[in-house]
């Protein structure tokens, strides 16, 4: 049998455990990074939070902060397997179902590194629109969640786009605490026939499909979050001469 | 009499070791329009944004209306005393009905349906009634900045701040906003505007104030500052201004 034939034959019977690795790896690459960003949301914004006057609230807030600071070191610089297996034999083992801890475990990762991300995109957004509705009396939390955090989080979605591929292919290293992610079920399928060669190929075209579709995707979100180009001016929309079309922002 | 809305006394601001406000005194009462003119470094947005306290100042006490402006509540007192940026800090995520809508919701705890109305009128008042759906970077300078007086406008405060609100603006575009202020100057508005612009100081301003290196050197009605400036740097700072304008 050639390569081809091999590919096939492996394609053909284990499609069930690919499927199956597929959907897991999915799964906790989704939800991971939707938890990590909520993580990193709320790290970022704590993070940012100016110094008040009352010097009890101050000193909290400054060790608030040195924790998070620290997790945010801690998780960045070991390896996510490192921390699998150290969450996983430490903490989890037997009180756990495996996908949820995986889950906790690729969470927090990401939540580390989107914190960063996150105050990268406040500190995006010009410090003059702060003034701006700080000068009309709005609170700090009123000029985050209205004017800061939506143009921060539409400035970042490229590096949460890449953050979510790179836990696509990341999810591999939670073979080392047995998820049955996809790298997984390649190595198990593998395995009947010693055919590893075979086998990778295959899995690597899946993780490449899958990375591909999802950054495709994630350029249409882009897209739609930017907005219209163009407006209409106003007590006059049915006539559509009216309508303003720019061919371009013209803030870029 | 007209009533007193600002009496500041003493004022003092630092910056490291640069001491930026080295003592201000300065009454505003009802319906002046005080113009703050000098050159670069001598304060004046500092005082300015002093007044808003989006700067701490060190030393000396503003008193809005008869109280300690430390005392107040911060939001209540800054809506009430809004301020026009030279940089027109409009909310870009927001279109520029949304602009004037949203404080008005937040701070004010106005409903939707009235914040919107009171914004459409002042929108129409400066002429931009037509782009209430526009974003903010589909606007020229001079749109943006007449955006930012509408909504600043519908909060209904009792003072607005200027701060240099045409020196970001190309020079075809002052024109329309420098327009919309003196219509607010008619209106009886109170106003406080540090500007570049003698000419709006000279005829429009009840009250022009000049500041150098962090003192109030001269104050007056604009008549006499000037055709009869009483300091030599007022003098001097003057005849080049408006030696700089007409050359324009």
């Amino acid at each position: 049998m050639n390569f081809f034939d091999w590919i096939w034959k492996i394609i053909s019977e284990y499609y069930p455990l690919f499927l199956k690795g597929i959907g897991n790896t999915m799964l906790i690459a989704i939800i991971g990074t939707v938890a990590g960003f909520g993580i990193g949301l709320l790290v970022a914004i704590i993070r940012t939070v100016p110094e008040g006057k009352n010097k009890v609230a101050n000193f909290f807030m400054k060790i608030v902060k040195f924790v998070l600071v620290a997790y945010i070191e801690v998780f960045r610089g070991t390896p996510m397997m490192i921390q699998a297996a150290v969450i996983y034999y430490g903490i989890v083992r037997g009180r756990m179902d495996l996908t949820v801890a995986a889950l906790i475990i690729v969470s927090i990762n990401t939540g580390a590194y989107m914190a960063e991300i996150i105050r990268g995109g406040i500190i995006s957004v010009d410090v003059g629109q702060t003034e701006g509705a700080m000068s009309l009396g709005m609170t700090h939390w009123q000029t985050m969640v209205h004017v800061v955090l939506p143009q921060a989080i539409r400035n970042i979605m490229p590096s949460v786009g890449n953050e979510f591929v790179v836990n696509i292919k990341d999810t591999s290293v939670l073979n080392v605490i047995g998820v049955s992610e996809l790298y997984f079920q390649a190595k198990s399928a593998a395995g009947t026939y010693y055919k590893f060669f075979e086998s990778f190929v295959i899995a690597a075209v899946i993780y490449f499909i899958l990375t591909f579709v999802t950054t495709r995707i994630l350029k249409l979100l882009e897209k739609k979050m930017e907005g219209k180009k163009n407006y209409t001016i106003f007590g006059s929309q049915s006539d559509f001469k009216s309508t303003i079309h720019l061919t371009e922002d013209k803030a870029r | 009499m007209s009533e007193n809305i600002f009496k500041i006394s003493g004022l003092t601001k630092a910056f490291g070791d640069n001491q930026v406000l080295k003592g201000i005194d300065l009454e505003v009462n009802q319906g002046d329009v005080v113009s703050i003119i000098g050159s670069s470094g001598s304060g004046k947005s500092t005082l300015l944004r002093c007044i808003n306290k989006l700067e701490e100042y060190d030393g000396g006490t503003i008193q809005y209306r008869g109280e300690d402006i430390s005392n107040l509540d911060l939001y209540k007192y800054r809506s009430k005393v809004c301020m026009v940026f030279q940089s027109f800090n409009l909310f870009n995520n927001l279109n520029v009905l949304k602009n004037c809508v949203k404080p008005q919701m937040l701070v004010l705890k106005r409903s939707k349906q009235e914040a919107e109305e009171i914004a459409k009128d002042y929108l129409a008042k400066v002429g931009m009634i037509e782009y209430i759906n526009a974003k903010p970077a589909q606007l020229s300078g001079g749109q943006k900045q007449r955006v930012a007086i509408a909504r600043a406008l519908s909060m209904n405060p009792d003072v607005i701040l200027f701060d240099e609100p045409t020196s970001a603006l190309d020079p075809e575009m002052v024109g329309g906003v420098l327009e919309v202020m003196k219509k607010l100057a008619d209106s009886g508005l109170t106003m406080i505007v540090v500007t570049h612009e003698m000419v709006f100081a000279r005829d429009v301003s009840s009250k022009v104030v000049f500041m150098d290196k962090g003192v109030v050197a001269e104050e007056g009605n604009p008549q006499d500052i000037f055709t009869n400036p009483k300091n030599d740097r007022t003098r001097e700072f003057l005849s080049r201004m408006l030696k700089e304008q007409e050359s324009q």
